[in-house]
């Protein structure tokens, strides 16, 4: 018979394990072209799912049985060089923090997967749907099991793919995949300094396992033996990627451009999930966050700021998913404060119960007129207009300005455009202008052909 | 002594594509002509595994031919393999297979068959050699063919023929120098400035660049690609700068390259048409090689050889599919969204995934080998070393900038199917398979790379104790 430790290892290797294969088979058959139908997709996917949360929820009743806090399961290095001490381990941990984050996320992707089924029926992109969801679902459960930084960078990354190519899912038209542009950019920077505080912590403290990193102790109660300073280095640079991740100020910008996304995976990526990861990893590393009291000031301001912010831009938005949007930042603008504060499992709590009710806020958008016509025949009035007292207060210039702000969404892809991308846009033209200069001396001709090309050479007039 | 292949490899998988060179030459008729190029390709990318395979066998440093007929007319071992070339000359005979595959029907008679083999052959060659003249004359006898294709075209080939002048022009000076000077340091010191100076501008080093944009301008894409994607350059600075310069130069040359990397990346995000942004992002990508290259310490060293592997196929993926859109539709402008993902899905999803390989994305062959780069980069500069990142972030901006613009954004209407073919299919169903296969599966080549680092230092350290020591290849061969 199977002894306890096996049946750990065996429900954590399928609970990974499903997703990925079912990245596999949808993979698969769209680089072979093999159609598959509609059924077949959604059995798959709905099979894949359950295949994942049953064995999770296994590991969490055997947890709770046995009363262990901390199963690592480990399938052996998939990469190293022993010599210099190179390794990538997949290793997944199940403890207090990833199992109910990782049974959290299967649950969400579940619903969202069945719901989905009906809503994008006989849609042309159904099968991409899909792919895209299945990447999606296999990078957030890799994440929230990972044992080591490499294994979390390495769900973190298709998470932040299948999420930018999920806003750009309706991608006939202009506008969702500017939009996408945008939410790979700031993920990218994100993941860049995400790389390089992984890449920091390698060198600092010789650890990339979170277990050996936070010592004797289990999550929440685990302590890293850095230095303040060295934590502050760290930290700073896995708060830069949560805040690209979670949206968090200033890169709020990109949260309700994420909703041209169909409105599933609005839901499950921006409203529920990703939108929590960047806060995940703050509590995944929490022993950093205790190490330098620095580290959690600016945590604790980047939260209030982002909830503050949220809130003010919630209220003045003129459609009802950027209005959620917004309203997810606030709740996880305060998240990240809780966690700066050290109310790790308030903060917990916190994600679960805002990734459930998002969910459902988000997914009866589509349908909020309909609801309201609803209970209004019900109640046999017109819903009353909620005012905010306070605002009364507030005289009307301050009132106006709050509101532009709000519109405006704080000005801050204004800022991040002006400051950011233009100043990189034009040195790089006037690079560009002065490498022509040099190619048309050295040719005594103009020397680049491309000048000529047009745009839409592929009209079906000009197909050759 | 040296031990020997059980098969002449080497001379086979160079004699094919230049005997072949010779028969399409003569056939003449286009669709013939590629067909046969196919086939030559195709046995010259098995030769070239066989080497592999024989000697991965022999589990040793280096090997030569058997019946080696050069070394038996001149007493010196010209070609030989080592734990360098062994999987670059594979690699090198694949993009050439796969760029030949891919060529529309339509494109053959811009793009010579016969010249493509002859390059073949050259490169196969070039990388079966170590430091010599034959090298030298190798390296400046593979700028012949794109330039013979521009002046056929009717292009200016000013820019092309100064810098590969100043580059041929360099190499014969510096490694005369070389060979004139055994014994001087401040000889031994020049020539390797100047044989450096001649590397760096045949890999497009800022500000040696301009020629390659130019080139891609210029030439046709399946020539400019050929000419780029196997790194030569790289390949270069491995046989001539890195036994002779000291380390201090090799961290310089590093700078250099990532100041190119990063400067690549840059203008690759500004670039308003298709074949100037997939240059740019070459650049990028060759420069992060050399950076690797040039650190000589064993993880930076050994990342280096692994994202060469990765570079070269995810790029000649990439290339290949822009080349299969612009053979339908003309020069592609990144100036507006084109949306064709509606009628070219597999050329979408295949861009995506060689624009990602390029960048290290997980599950891709880069991954591990760009995590083994930018570790062994910020083990010797924690600082700039970084820079490595940001230009990987830059790149993946850039990939999916591009995946955008050309497969999204409108609903174009195309009377006829602008679908892949079947080659074209093989082509893409080939270099999917080795780039998620070697994502998957990463410990071997990992561990192969790491070996040939280790190899590769320890030699250099020989010949750095051994201050008048000739070149290995230069050894004269025991009779």
């Amino acid at each position: 018979m199977m002894d306890l430790d096996g049946m750990f290892y065996w429900f954590g290797l399928v609970v990974v394990a499903a997703p990925c294969g079912l990245v596999a088979v949808l993979g698969f058959s769209a680089l072979v072209n093999l159609p598959l139908s509609e059924t077949t997709i959604s059995r798959l996917t709905q099979s894949a799912v359950l295949m994942s949360l049953l064995p999770a929820i296994g590991i969490l009743l055997l947890m709770i049985a046995t009363g262990r806090r901390y199963v690592p399961i480990e399938f052996g290095d998939w990469a190293s060089i022993p010599e210099v001490h190179f390794h990538f381990r997949w290793k997944f941990i199940f403890d207090r923090l990833s199992v109910p984050f990782a049974i959290l996320a299967l649950v969400l992707c579940g619903v969202v997967g069945s719901f989905t089924r009906r809503y994008l029926h006989r849609e042309e992109g159904y099968h991409r749907f899909f792919l895209l969801y299945s990447l999606f679902v296999a990078g957030i459960t890799i994440s929230a099991l990972a044992g080591t930084i490499e294994t979390l960078f390495f769900g973190w990354e298709l998470v932040g793919l299948s999420s930018a190519l999920l806003v750009a899912y309706f991608h006939e038209r202009e506008h969702p995949v500017r939009n996408g542009q945008r939410v790979w950019s700031v993920y990218r920077l994100a993941d860049a300094s995400f790389l390089l505080g992984a890449l920091l912590m390698h060198h600092l403290t010789g650890e990339g396992d979170f277990g050996s990193f936070v010592g004797q102790g289990t999550w929440p109660d685990g302590s890293a033996a850095i230095s303040s300073l060295n934590a502050l280095q760290i930290g700073l640079l896995f708060l830069l990627a949560a805040a690209g991740k979670s949206a968090l100020v200033p890169f709020s910008g990109w949260l309700p451009r994420a909703m041209e996304g169909p409105t599933p995976s609005s839901a499950v990526f921006y409203g529920s999930l990703s939108v929590h990861l960047g806060a995940y990893l703050l509590l995944r590393v929490n022993p950093i966050l205790e190490a330098s009291w620095q580290l959690q000031i600016a945590v604790v301001a980047l939260g209030l700021i982002s909830a503050l912010f949220g809130s003010i831009m919630s209220r003045v938005q003129s459609d009802v998913k950027s209005s959620l949007a917004y309203a997810s930042l606030t709740q996880v603008g305060i998240i990240v404060a809780e966690i700066g504060f050290g109310f790790y499992y308030l903060a917990l709590i916190h994600i679960m119960g805002h990734a459930c009710l998002r969910t459902l806020q988000l997914l009866r958008a589509p349908t909020l007129l309909s609801d309201y016509h609803e209970m209004e025949n019900a109640i046999g009035m017109r819903l009353p207009d909620s005012k905010d007292r306070m605002a009364g207060l507030l005289p009307i210039g301050l009132k106006r300005w709050w509101y532009r702000f709000g519109y405006e969404r704080g000005y801050m892809d204004l800022i991040l455009d002006s400051w950011i991308v233009e100043p990189f846009k034009l040195v790089f033209q006037w690079a560009d202008r002065q490498e022509r200069r040099w190619t048309d001396w050295l040719s005594r001709e103009p020397s680049r052909e491309s000048d000529a090309i047009e745009p839409h050479r592929e009209s079906a007039e000009r197909v050759a | 002594m040296m031990p020997e292949l059980h098969f002449p490899w080497l001379e086979y998988s160079i004699l094919t594509p230049a005997l072949g060179s010779i028969l399409v030459w003569w056939i003449g008729d286009r669709r013939s002509a590629q067909n046969w190029s196919i086939v030559v390709c195709a046995i010259a990318l098995l030769f070239a595994l066989g080497e592999w395979v024989d000697f991965s066998v022999l589990e040793s440093y280096e090997a030569h031919d058997h019946w080696d007929f050069i070394a038996f007319l001149f007493k010196q071992d010209v070609f030989v393999i080592d734990e360098l070339s062994a999987p670059l000359l594979p690699l090198g005979a694949l993009i050439y297979l796969v760029t030949v595959l891919s060529t529309l029907r339509t494109k053959a008679g811009r793009f010579s068959f016969a010249w493509a083999l002859a390059s073949e052959s050259i490169l196969l060659a070039t990388l079966s050699c170590r430091a010599s003249w034959v090298l030298v004359g190798l390296l400046i006898a593979a700028t012949i063919p794109p330039w013979i294709e521009m002046r056929r075209r009717g292009r200016c080939t000013r820019v092309y023929t100064i810098h590969m002048g100043l580059f041929s022009g360099l190499l014969l000076i510096g490694y005369s120098m070389f060979q004139l000077g055994r014994g001087s340091e401040t000889l031994g010191l020049m020539s390797g400035a100047i044989l450096s100076a001649a590397t760096l501008l045949r890999s497009g080093i800022f500000p040696f660049h301009c020629w390659t944009t130019d080139l891609f301008e210029k030439a046709t894409f399946g020539t400019a690609m050929l000419f780029l994607t196997p790194l030569t350059g790289a390949y270069a600075v491995m046989r001539l700068v890195l036994p002779i310069a000291p380390d201090w130069a090799l961290h310089m040359i590093a700078i250099v390259s990532l100041f190119t990397a990063v400067y690549a990346s840059g203008m690759a995000l500004v670039q308003t048409e298709a074949r100037r942004f997939f240059c740019y992002l070459l650049l990028s990508n060759a420069s992060l090689v050399l950076v690797g290259l040039e650190l000589v310490t064993p993880i930076g060293l050994a990342g280096a050889l692994c994202v060469w592997l990765s570079v070269g196929l995810s790029l000649t993926g990439f290339g290949v599919t822009l080349r299969s859109i612009e053979s339908r539709i003309g020069r592609v402008s990144l100036n507006d969204y084109h949306g064709l993902y509606q009628h070219m899905p597999r050329f979408a999803g295949f861009f995506l995934l060689t624009g990602l390989a390029s960048i290290g994305f997980p599950g891709t062959i880069g991954f591990i080998a760009m995590e083994l780069l930018v570790e062994g980069a910020v083990e010797v500069y924690p600082l700039i070393g970084s820079v490595v990142v940001i230009a990987s972030a830059l790149n993946g901006i850039a990939v999916l900038h591009a995946y955008f613009r050309i497969f999204t954004g409108r609903r174009p209407i195309a009377q006829i199917s602008l679908q892949a073919r079947f080659s074209e299919r093989i082509s893409i169903l080939l270099l999917t398979v080795l780039i998620v296969g070697g994502g998957l599966v990463p410990g071997p080549s990992i561990a192969s790379r790491y070996h040939a680092a280790i190899e590769l230092g320890r030699h250099r350290e020989v010949s750095e104790s051994q201050d008048s020591s000739p070149l290995p290849s230069d050894v004269i061969k025991q009779p």
